[in-house]
């Protein structure tokens, strides 16, 4: 039964969850030491005191990359199923994905031009 | 040739798949536990050191030292952190890592691996969980080092991801099978051999973004120790630092394995049983990414985005073009 391949990744995932949770949450507070003080749990800072809090407003630029991220990732997930069936295909499945990737050409040269590219 | 997907769902097949499931992981374990001793000791070699030699013979026995220390170290959670996220964390990078070992086809016929049809898919879409375990741990251990490092993981990650997964593609159009073991039985009859001489652009592209991807050197931006202490995993200390460090050589293990499973002809190979072909190849690419850490400077930041975006994706995806357009012609 084809199904058969997805238990046997679920038991895969229940083992990938059993060994960090069995070695951190059972066997691990009866291993280690555990006396937390204050200077222990104090955030790290180059041995200073902490200044202000970390949670800061940082980058926009992170954005931007994620955004464009959100917009390729979308296009390969087109392309999967197109590269499969290629052969299938023939001709007219090459001339739609030259059109299908020229339009996201475009796009990345837009962003490019823009700037988005740049790391400052 | 044995696969699960020819057995009937029975209580005996699913004891055979849980312990097909715990081998893996035991060999794994003691693979990762070798892996970080041989890259010490390959850095070592080539920088002209001796590398660990104290604990057993060579040195063999260091890395069980040192997960036993770690796992007897107490386990900081810092009173600013996010308590419950700051836990979850390395758990959340490491289970994905651990399930796309599931799809990989490590010999001919065995009890080790799914042979899902979605198999490349699956690996590429599961890898970018880890990403999110990396972000939570650098956002929830409330760290301005952390917080850098977290998100330049997560800003280099999600765009190496692009030409990883667009290098994929030529492979894929070749086999006209998303199917791992597929992929690899195609490549015995392929009249240009293994793929990766048809394929040898998308190879390039595909050993770049995946040394990105593992945050190596030259790509290991995020875990600069000399200007971000030690990245995301700064305020993590014990066993919860050590499930970050398994989950990096998880990874390590895995991205080598995918890329001997589809540019290398996997498990072929002559004379030799299969598993130990798979072994050999696997560890031949585990070798160079290690050549390359001992070997390479770091990347400024700018230049690494810049190059993600700028260089690998246009050649991905003219080769995948090129792909197209060669095996209209020929």
């Amino acid at each position: 039964m084809y199904s058969n391949n997805f238990v046997f990744v679920l038991i895969f995932m229940a083992l990938g969850v059993l060994l960090p949770v069995g070695a951190l949450v059972v066997l691990g507070p009866l291993l280690r030491p555990n006396h937390p003080t204050r200077a222990k749990t104090t955030t790290y800072e180059s041995g200073l005191e902490p200044i202000g809090d970390a949670r800061i407003r940082f980058n926009v630029r992170y954005y931007l990359f994620a955004l464009l991220f959100v917009i390729f990732d979308v296009e390969i997930v087109f392309l999967y199923p197109w590269a499969v069936a290629y052969h299938a295909l023939g001709v007219f499945g090459f001339v739609e994905m030259v059109i299908f990737i020229a339009l996201l050409v475009i796009g990345l040269v837009y962003a490019w031009k823009k700037k988005v590219l740049e790391w400052k | 040739m044995f696969s699960w997907q020819t057995q009937p769902l029975t209580g005996l097949n699913f004891i055979g798949m849980v312990i097909g499931a715990v081998v893996v992981l035991a060999i794994l374990l003691l693979v990762v536990m070798y892996l970080i001793f041989f890259l010490r000791k390959v850095v070592a070699w080539m920088q002209n050191r001796i590398g660990p030699n104290r604990v057993g013979p060579w040195g063999l026995f260091q890395s069980m030292a040192d997960v036993l220390k770690l796992l007897l170290k107490e386990d900081i959670v810092p009173a600013k952190a996010d308590r419950a996220l700051f836990l979850v964390a390395p758990i959340i990078a490491f289970v994905p890592a651990f399930t796309v070992l599931a799809v990989i086809p490590y010999t001919a016929g065995h009890i080790f691996t799914a042979g899902l049809n979605i198999g490349v898919l699956f690996y590429i879409a599961l890898s970018s969980i880890t990403i999110l375990g990396i972000v939570l741990g650098g956002w929830a251990s409330n760290n301005k080092y952390s917080l850098v490092g977290g998100l330049r993981s997560a800003a280099q990650m999600i765009s190496y991801e692009i030409p990883l997964g667009m290098s994929v593609l030529g492979v894929v159009m070749l086999a006209g099978s998303l199917n791992l073991t597929t992929i690899v039985q195609q490549q015995a009859t392929d009249r240009f051999g293994w793929y990766i001489i048809p394929q040898i652009i998308g190879f390039v592209v595909f050993m770049i973004a995946a040394v990105a991807e593992l945050n190596q050197t030259p790509f290991d931006l995020p875990e600069a120790e000399s200007e971000l202490v030690a990245g995301y995993f700064t305020e993590y200390t014990g066993f919860r630092f050590a499930f970050y460090m398994l989950t990096e050589f998880v990874y390590l293990f895995a991205i080598s394995a995918l890329a001997t499973t589809l540019f290398l002809g996997g498990w072929l190979g002559p004379w030799l049983p299969s598993w130990l072909w798979f072994a050999i190849k696997t560890s031949a690419v585990i070798f160079f990414m290690f050549w390359l850490r001992a070997t390479m400077p770091r990347l400024r930041v700018d230049k690494l985005m810049g190059f993600a975006w700028k260089v690998l994706i246009p050649v991905a995806l003219f080769n995948i073009l090129l792909t197209g357009l060669l095996s209209l012609l020929v």
